[in-house]
């Protein structure tokens, strides 16, 4: 163990206080929503649920079970994800291969036409009347017509390129061509990459709401979030008149129930996914 | 040009599954991305649903006029212009010091697992929906008749030598005044951790050699920061300060339509959000277009002219 002076020692112990600090205001904000859906009424409502849940109960959890429109916007946002991301990734995987192929021609160009994208979009209005014009206000719609992001592209892309040459010219030697390399070469030594991108994806077809708010038409097609919001803004008034008088939980707990069940699938996925994308996002997903 | 052709199709012949791979994410970009744009003819029109834009009529600039100087909407306006370039402003003197701050503590912790889980941590709320957020934030803060929200409480407990920070029984969000800091605080709880990771990876790429150096001429950690570890992430940070003022007139629109209400527009109607209300919850959709192209052409700008700047003074560069 090497001396420290003090100076590195205050900066230090700082950095693991302020650390240590930050943990708890980003974790607890979580926990408190968690707890608070927990708690029964009369300790939610006169304040003693601070950390842990008190008078445990799971009432409103399985008024949320019996919620129609709870399962439906979940199976909704279930295949928002899944299509989504498959599109997503598919269109975005095949484009990065062929943008880091130096024999591309015009390949410049190309790259340009996907880089302006992240700094010049037409704007709200436009993109509406492009959306509906285009009939996209339906689930399929969804799917094919939002999603793709030129960062990602470009994450993929200079990925694909960090890729040795030689491994190229020896699979092209055992007479591979374009796809075999794509998909047998490129793709499975792009693990790293391809989970961080897919992560990103899913992601935001998970959270995707402004759109779907306003493009589907049939009510039955709304995703989660959509369903989600209109919950929080009127869950007061809902759970007074569903259940009078054996009311076990605050209206608020309602509330919190569902953000936790909008919340829990990023949970299970995300730490699986979160050791890749510290190493795949950096400076290169951001230089055109 | 008879032998360049003849070149085109031998290098098409070899390599055209290169360019059937490539094809639908050039589709792609043409119908959502670049179809649209041609879309923002309809600042100049006025658009009748039945025509579509191409034939709806000629005004010129009669609807930037209206945008800027009509009673009707010029107020409303200039104050969510105001507003786009202050909440940015405000964005950009907290957000963007924090993540480095706390790159810099991830840096030091020494303990590998306790600097993962802690990142794992502090990287999570970025992919939490604007919905959860801010649907967290409504209810923390709500306040009702008998019961007040978690985090209203605990505000109105503030009390700094004597002045209390906010009055107890406050309406936090439908009080004009606190909305902006309610918006920079709840992004900053959002992004600061993933935000660090590129200024982590930053300062992670600084060559060991240049501390030792520095330890070998008795430097303490305050110069080392100073003059190491700062000046080699520097290029990282101007590319994420242009980054950032380019994106100076997107604010995220999600966050401020589902945090404001009508008591707040004066100081949360931002540009996106006033472009919903006339020309999507509204009917008037050229003059929503316009501000949309006014949006578009000065965010461009920016980006330009940070990214000119920065060249100039750095050699460091978007493109």
């Amino acid at each position: 163990m090497k001396r420290m002076s003090s100076s590195e020692l205050i900066f230090k112990v700082l950095s693991y206080f302020f650390i240590s600090l930050f943990i708890i205001l980003a974790a607890y904000p979580l926990i408190y929503v968690l707890s608070a859906s927990l708690s029964g009424r009369a300790a939610y409502e006169t304040g003693q649920v601070f950390l842990l849940p008190k008078d445990v109960n799971f009432q409103v959890y399985e008024i949320l079970y019996a919620r129609n429109g709870f399962w439906i916007s979940y199976t909704n946002t279930l295949f928002y994800t899944v299509f989504g991301t498959i599109f997503s990734m598919t269109v975005s995987a095949m484009g990065a291969y062929a943008l880091s192929k130096k024999r591309l021609k015009f390949r410049r160009q190309y790259n340009f036409f996907v880089v302006f994208t992240m700094w010049f979009s037409a704007g709200m209005i436009p993109s509406f009347l492009n959306y509906t014009s285009m009939g996209v206000d339906n689930k399929w719609g969804i799917v094919i017509a939002f999603g793709i992001q030129a960062y990602n592209i470009i994450l993929l892309r200079n990925y694909f390129e960090s890729v040795p040459q030689e491994i190229e010219e020896a699979a092209r030697i055992d007479g591979a061509n374009e796809f075999q390399l794509f998909t047998k070469i490129y793709l499975p030594m792009s693990t790293a990459a391809l989970a961080t991108v897919t992560l990103f994806y899913a992601t935001s077809r998970w959270n995707g709401y402004f759109w779907a708010s306003i493009l589907l038409k049939n009510p039955h097609e709304k995703p989660l979030q959509v369903f989600l919001r209109s919950e929080i803004m009127t869950y007061r008034t809902l759970i007074e008149n569903m259940v009078t008088d054996t009311l076990e939980f605050s209206p608020d707990s309602y509330a919190y129930a569902i953000l936790i069940c909008s919340i829990i699938p990023i949970l299970i996925i995300y730490p699986y996914i979160q050791k890749y994308f510290a190493r795949g996002v950096n400076l290169g997903g951001v230089k055109g | 040009m008879k032998h360049r052709l003849k070149h085109l199709s031998k290098h098409l012949k070899t390599e055209w599954q290169l360019y059937v791979l490539l094809i639908p994410m050039l589709i792609w970009f043409v119908l959502w991305v670049y179809k649209p744009m041609g879309g923002l003819l309809i600042a100049f029109k006025q658009y009748e649903p039945i025509k579509g834009v191409m034939g709806s009529s000629f005004v010129g600039l009669y609807n930037f006029k209206q945008l800027m100087f009509s009673s009707a909407f010029g107020a409303q306006f200039w104050t969510a212009f105001r507003n786009t370039l202050l909440i940015n402003m405000y964005g950009l003197v907290f957000g963007f010091p924090v993540p480095i701050i706390l790159a810099l503590f991830f840096s030091e912790i020494s303990k590998e697992s306790f600097r993962k889980f802690s990142q794992t941590v502090l990287y999570l709320p970025h992919f939490l929906s604007e919905v959860t957020i801010t649907g967290i934030v409504l209810t923390l803060l709500y306040h009702g008749v008998d019961q007040t929200g978690m985090l209203a409480s605990m505000i109105y407990k503030i009390n700094i030598f004597g002045h209390q920070l906010v009055q107890p029984g406050t309406k936090i969000l439908e009080t004009a005044r606190y909305f902006r800091p309610m918006y920079i605080i709840t992004g900053l709880w959002k992004e600061s951790g993933y935000n660090s990771i590129v200024y982590f990876a930053a300062i992670m790429g600084v060559s060991p050699v240049l501390y030792e150096a520095l330890k070998v001429d008795g430097g303490n950690k305050w110069q080392e920061i100073r003059f190491v570890t700062l000046p080699g992430m520097a290029p990282t940070l101007i590319i994420m300060l242009v980054l950032r003022i380019g994106r100076m007139l997107s604010v995220g629109y999600e966050r401020v339509l589902l945090l404001y209400n009508t008591n707040v527009y004066s100081t949360a109607d931002v540009l996106s959000t006033f472009v919903y209300r006339i020309g999507l919850e509204g009917t008037n959709k050229s003059l929503a277009g316009a501000a949309d192209m006014f949006n578009a052409i000065i965010g461009f700008i920016l980006v330009i002219g940070a990214n000119f700047i920065s060249r100039r003074v750095s050699d460091t560069s978007l493109w």
